[in-house]
């Protein structure tokens, strides 16, 4: 079973790294590599979609590996995690759409308001189960 | 839910790692079931009324709330 798991987390660790990369080689990759070539811009950035669909497809297999806790634990994170990006992304958009904030909105600071919320909502949620 | 997993699983030696890797769940979610802060499901229950040797209702104790 332990044995599974770290493959499968293994799995999902490996595709992150590689989306991670395909994104930066896709978002920097016209500008400093390639000088804008409309052919290389779109493989980089089909390479990287589908590297995407690779990863919700490892994170899915850890997923089900889960047990029946481990998957309460996440889906309530889930869950919280939703909710707050809905909100929070809305509030963050209006605060651009009126002048509120002097910057536009980046889409990068919702992703990582994301991330962190999801991963203080794991440790709450494990601390409220142990 | 009350139950009484923990001392069952004292009665036939075993710990929770060994009772997790029996029931093919995690250690934690053989803490959580103990300390009550979690109903397992009903295939998990299944498995533990087995190993026990008991039926479900002899060591869950449903309490209606109403």
């Amino acid at each position: 079973m332990k044995e599974k798991r770290r493959k499968h987390l293994l799995n999902l660790g490996l595709w992150t790294w590689s989306w991670v990369a395909t994104l930066a080689i896709a978002t920097f990759g016209p500008q400093l590599i390639w000088d804008d070539h409309t052919l290389l811009t779109t493989i980089a950035i089909v390479t990287n979609l589908a590297n995407g669909v690779l990863m919700i497809m490892a994170n899915r297999k850890l997923f089900n590996h889960f047990d029946e806790l481990e998957r309460k634990i996440h889906l309530e994170s889930m869950a919280l995690t939703l909710g707050l990006a809905v909100i929070v992304g809305l509030t963050y958009s209006l605060l651009d759409q009126t002048n509120l904030i002097p910057y536009d909105a980046e889409i990068g600071t919702l992703v990582g308001f994301i991330g962190v919320t999801y991963i203080i909502t794991l440790l709450v949620n494990r601390i409220k189960y142990r | 839910m009350k139950n009484k997993v923990r001392e069952l699983r004292k009665l036939k030696g075993l710990t929770q790692e060994q009772l997790a890797e029996v029931i093919g769940v995690s250690r934690q979610t053989i803490n959580a079931i103990e300390k009550e802060k979690f109903d397992p499901s009903l295939p998990t229950a299944f498995k533990m009324a087995r190993l026990f040797e008991l039926s479900i209702e002899d060591f869950f104790l449903f309490e209606d709330s109403k």
